[in-house]
């Protein structure tokens, strides 16, 4: 280790590898606000490993100039809990997309976000296959046109955010590609929460389904759009802050702020560590019929996987001393042939 | 043999050279137990011992019937032994369903013991037999031994006050005391282990047990219809300190001592599948040598953690059976293709998919040599018994950190579930297995080169953490030296080449090929993995009846050792015995163009040496 600290800046996470991704993709702003958090979480490039599997997304730890293990498809959750179980101390990112996540990969994020690994999990959702070149994916809508769902895609979409709280997730949020300030913010955050964080980032997939979330990203209609979820506050929305959510028995409603019928305080108030069931309820909210909500769901501390299995060797080593080999070989009943 | 007069005991003791014996019953008879006991009473002794368990998939199939029939068999011997034996001098069986499905293995005079009580017209019934079968005047061919079982062990633990069906389950020891007191059994070593299984809180169930061992030691000392015992005196074993192993236990082991021997932290990744979960459950309990046992989600996390582990520098295993193998193959590939050390332990089982989870096959060789996309050779070695498993493993932890690339390991049911006495190692004379991470950054004019190569090919271990070494790995083709991603044609043939020359490369750290017997004749015996004790054992006594025969067992079987094809061309004939269709045989024949004939079992069961010799025969004089 360096004896004196360097400053690190977002070049010192660049690698030198031309990068390949479409010239307009939303990858590329990810890309940007992710080598501009890095020396701000102030971890250094070679306590950091990049963990990706398969996808147009995957390919993002070839441009970070940090570790980096480019796995295969859907498995890098799996990668990457063996690695922070051998190195509980390093900075672990999981970098995955909508099919490598949760289609082929669906089992290993499940069970990553249960046992809640101390890492950062950030999954590009462009709800298409983009490297395989445009075929519908788990979040794809129900009769998107695809290359192989030239009638309309049939299969109810997954909803990643419910699916994080459904695995007790400890770590939720959203950001948009292109709202880099909110982006930025999001992986900070995600960054310096101990247990799995999971980010789900609407990715704009310029050549195979562009436009999917327009909504979202279009300075004209993402305030109407969209809400910002911020901790202790209400959940108010609108280019003229007008609307807001409220809780109506089970249920949310969007309801009117201008004429002064509803008040502030009788709205949603958000709270990060809410009960499940409330952050469950917005991960529901769906364009058009709600904003979508952007920010951190859900944060919430938990004992870490790592701790917990290394916690054990500890006490096995505190309670029976260092394993000795010879006294294992001869432990039992045993016997001396004499010569 | 010799009929001495009675010392100790008021009955004449025959001493032999050796004896077979299957105990057959339920599944939930508790018949690898007694059979476990057995073992390891007659090791205690110094008898060479070789053990064969056979039981069914189901943890309790239904009570009586044929399918439930678990077994455990047994040779000891005042010689060297190598196989649990052919045919039985006797047979223990608890009911008629597990006499039924045994007893052709009984010799001609053999001693067949039952328990009288379970042949009552129920058992029969579930055993599908229409009569009972120790009514069957094929008896005559048996020195039948019908006992009480039920109801003597309930009598002899009747002070206890235990259950009738706690009564019913002392039964086993029971038989264990009748076939202790018949063999010349110390109950000691079992009188110990009873003590220490049911201790807290269940000391009542302890006593109960030990009275019915005793019950039955006695019960052999008193009636008339057994007019002597046996002994077996100790076999001639080099000198040491011994003890009884199983495979899947000295595999355990051999992964500590080889994760100590390299300095390593040993992560296992694995999801459980038989025959090889004892190995995660033997692992799961050495957390104090610094394991980290990963119970994953499946086959396929099970060996991706453990390449994330290896990628952070510590010592990656994962082990499977076929099917698990089967999924984790892609993972396989990428291992290789990152270039890091992980060992792969396939413990075969019969196939092909679930087939017969709990009976030993050879059917996975070509599956390890072959199953997987691209060209991506990897070295396959294989273990022969299970005091072998502790030293393969080393071996391929050897390779995998000196080449690295992950390394595969063959063991099969037979050995895994095994058990023969072995000779304990003097852990201090176990030579390090020299493991470095690089510090430096070896490119004097860029970024670190992780595929720079030494002189065996393999490219530096270096581990995150490292200043001014960070770099990428993956899984899609890469520039040789930088790791950048490559698609240029010339360095793709190229990468390959070195791949493939990696594995080569092992030949150079093994051993040559060595062979018992002539080094040239009319035939020559190839065989490979669990077989060895059966074709070692047919070929010396093919060579003792004068016939030209010797024998090679292949433990390399990726790569072959450099002297093979030498060693093939000194015979007439080359016979590979496997239990599978001809997988060894394939590879040597397009290796080697030698027309080696096959002698091929594929019954879920291992050779016996009597079949072994008989084709011997048929093809050396």
């Amino acid at each position: 280790m360096n004896t004196a600290l360097k400053v690190l800046k977002a070049d010192d996470f660049a690698s030198d590898q031309d990068i390949r991704w479409c010239p307009g993709c939303g990858d590329y702003s990810i890309l940007a606000q992710m080598k501009k958090v890095l020396p701000e979480i102030g971890i250094p490039p070679e306590q950091t490993v990049f963990i990706s599997g398969i996808g147009c997304s995957s390919r993002f730890p070839y441009y970070v100039n940090t570790y980096g293990v480019h796995s295969i498809h859907g498995r890098a959750p799996a990668v990457a809990t063996g690695l922070k179980l051998a190195r509980p101390e390093l900075s672990v990112w999981v970098i995955t997309g909508d099919g490598d996540a949760l289609s082929i990969g669906g089992n290993h994020f499940i069970h990553l976000l249960r046992r809640n690994v101390d890492l950062n999990i950030v999954l590009f959702n462009n709800r298409i296959y983009g490297l395989t070149k445009g075929q519908y994916s788990p979040t794809s809508v129900e009769g998107q046109i695809t290359k192989s769902t030239p009638m309309g895609v049939v299969d109810h979409p997954l909803n990643p955010i419910s699916i994080a709280i459904g695995a007790e997730a400890t770590f939720i949020a959203r950001s948009v590609d292109s709202n880099i300030k909110h982006l930025a913010t999001v992986l900070k955050r995600a960054a310096e929460h101990r247990g799995t964080s999971f980010v789900e980032v609407y990715q704009n997939c310029n050549v195979f389904n562009d436009g999917a979330f327009s909504y979202a990203q279009d300075k004209a209609t993402r305030d109407d759009a969209t809400v910002e979820l911020e901790h202790g506050k209400p959940m108010i929305f609108g280019k003229d802050k007008d609307k807001g959510i409220r809780l109506k028995g089970f249920s949310l409603e969007v309801v009117d702020l201008a004429d002064g019928k509803v008040k502030e305080e009788d709205l949603l108030f958000h709270d990060e560590q809410a009960d499940p069931a409330l952050v469950y309820l917005l991960s529901r909210m769906r364009h058009p019929q709600f904003p979508e909500p952007i920010g951190v769901f859900r944060n919430v501390e938990h004992g870490t996987f790592e701790e917990a299995v290394r916690g054990q060797i500890e006490q096995a080593v505190e309670q029976r001393g260092r394993g000795d080999l010879q006294k294992l070989l001869s432990s039992g009943d045993t016997w001396t042939v004499k010569v | 043999m010799s009929t001495q007069a009675p010392s100790a005991i008021e009955k004449p003791v025959e001493h032999v050279s050796g004896i077979t014996v299957r105990l057959v019953g339920d599944s939930g008879d508790g018949m690898q137990l007694l059979g476990q006991q057995l073992t390891n009473t007659s090791a205690l002794l110094g008898n060479d011992v070789a053990t064969f368990p056979d039981f069914p998939a189901e943890i309790r199939a239904p009570r009586g019937t044929r399918a439930g029939v678990s077994g455990f068999q047994v040779q000891f011997a005042s010689h060297e032994v190598h196989t649990p034996g052919d045919t039985l001098d006797a047979l223990v069986a608890m009911n008629p369903a597990a006499l039924v499905t045994n007893l052709a293995d009984l010799n001609k005079g053999g001693l067949l013991i039952v328990n009288d009580d379970s042949f009552e017209d129920k058992d029969l019934k579930l055993a599908k037999l229409a009569t009972s079968p120790l009514e069957d005047p094929s008896m005559e061919n048996y020195r039948l031994i019908k006992v009480s079982m039920t109801r003597l062990t309930k009598e002899a633990v009747s002070e206890f006050g235990l259950s009738t069906k706690e009564a019913d389950r002392c039964k086993n020891f029971f038989a264990m005391g009748l076939v202790y007191w018949l063999y010349g059994r110390n109950m000691d070593a079992t009188l110990r282990f009873i003590h220490g299984k049911f201790s807290a809180g269940k000391s009542t169930i302890a006593a109960a047990n030990e009275k019915a061992l005793r019950a039955g030691w006695a019960y052999g000392e008193t009636i008339e219809a057994l007019g002597h015992s046996y002994s077996v005196q100790p076999a001639k074993l080099t000198a040491g300190t011994y003890r009884n192993i199983m495979g899947n236990q000295a595999l355990a082991w051999g992964l500590l001592a080889a994760a100590q021997r390299s300095g390593k932290e040993l992560f296992y990744g694995s999801y459980p599948i038989t025959p090889a979960s004892d190995i995660l459950h033997e692992l799961a309990r050495y957390k104090n040598f610094g394991v980290c046992t990963f119970q994953a989600e499946d086959e396929i996390a099970a060996v991706c953690a453990a390449i994330g582990a290896s990628y952070g520098g510590q010592m990656g295993v994962t082990t499977s059976s076929g099917p698990g193998i089967a999924l984790k193959a892609e993972a396989m590939g990428l291992a290789l293709m990152l270039e890091l050390p992980l060992l792969v332990i396939d413990v075969q089982r019969g196939g092909p998919s679930t087939g017969l989870p709990t009976k030993t096959e050879q059917a996975d060789l070509l599956q390890v040599m072959f199953g997987r996309n691209g060209e991506s050779p990897l070295p396959v070695l294989a273990a022969r018994s299970p005091g072998d498993c502790f030293e393969i493993v080393q071996e391929a932890w050897m390779l995998a950190t000196q080449l690295m690339l992950p390394v595969i390991v063959l063991s099969d049911g037979y050995i895994a579930n095994g058990a023969e006495p072995w000779k304990i190692p003097d852990v201090s004379k176990l030579a390090p297995i020299p493991v470095s991470h690089p510090q430096e950054n070896n490119n004097p004019d860029g970024p670190f080169k992780p595929y720079l190569r030494n002189e065996l090919l393999a490219r530096p271990w270096a581990i995150p953490g490292t200043p001014e070494l960070m770099h990428r790995v993956g899984g899609i083709e890469k520039e040789d030296g930088t790791g950048n991603i490559s698609y240029d044609p010339e360095n793709h043939q190229k990468m390959v080449h070195i791949r493939a020359q990696k594995v080569a490369n092992a030949a150079k750290l093994l051993p040559p090929q060595s062979v018992e017997g002539p080094a040239s004749g009319d035939l020559l015996v190839l065989s490979w993995g669990g077989t060895y004790g059966a074709c070692l054992t047919a070929v010396q006594q093919a060579q003792s009846a004068g016939m030209s025969v010797a024998h090679a067992h292949l433990r390399y079987l990726n790569p072959f050792p450099s002297n093979l094809g030498e060693i093939l061309a000194g015979y007439k004939k080359v016979l590979i015995p496997e239990l599978n269709m001809g997988q060894l045989r394939m590879l040597v024949r397009s290796r080697y163009l030698v027309d080696a004939i096959g002698f091929n079992k594929i019954k879920g069961k291992p050779f016996t040496v009597t079949e072994l010799v008989e084709k011997i025969s048929e093809h050396a004089k």
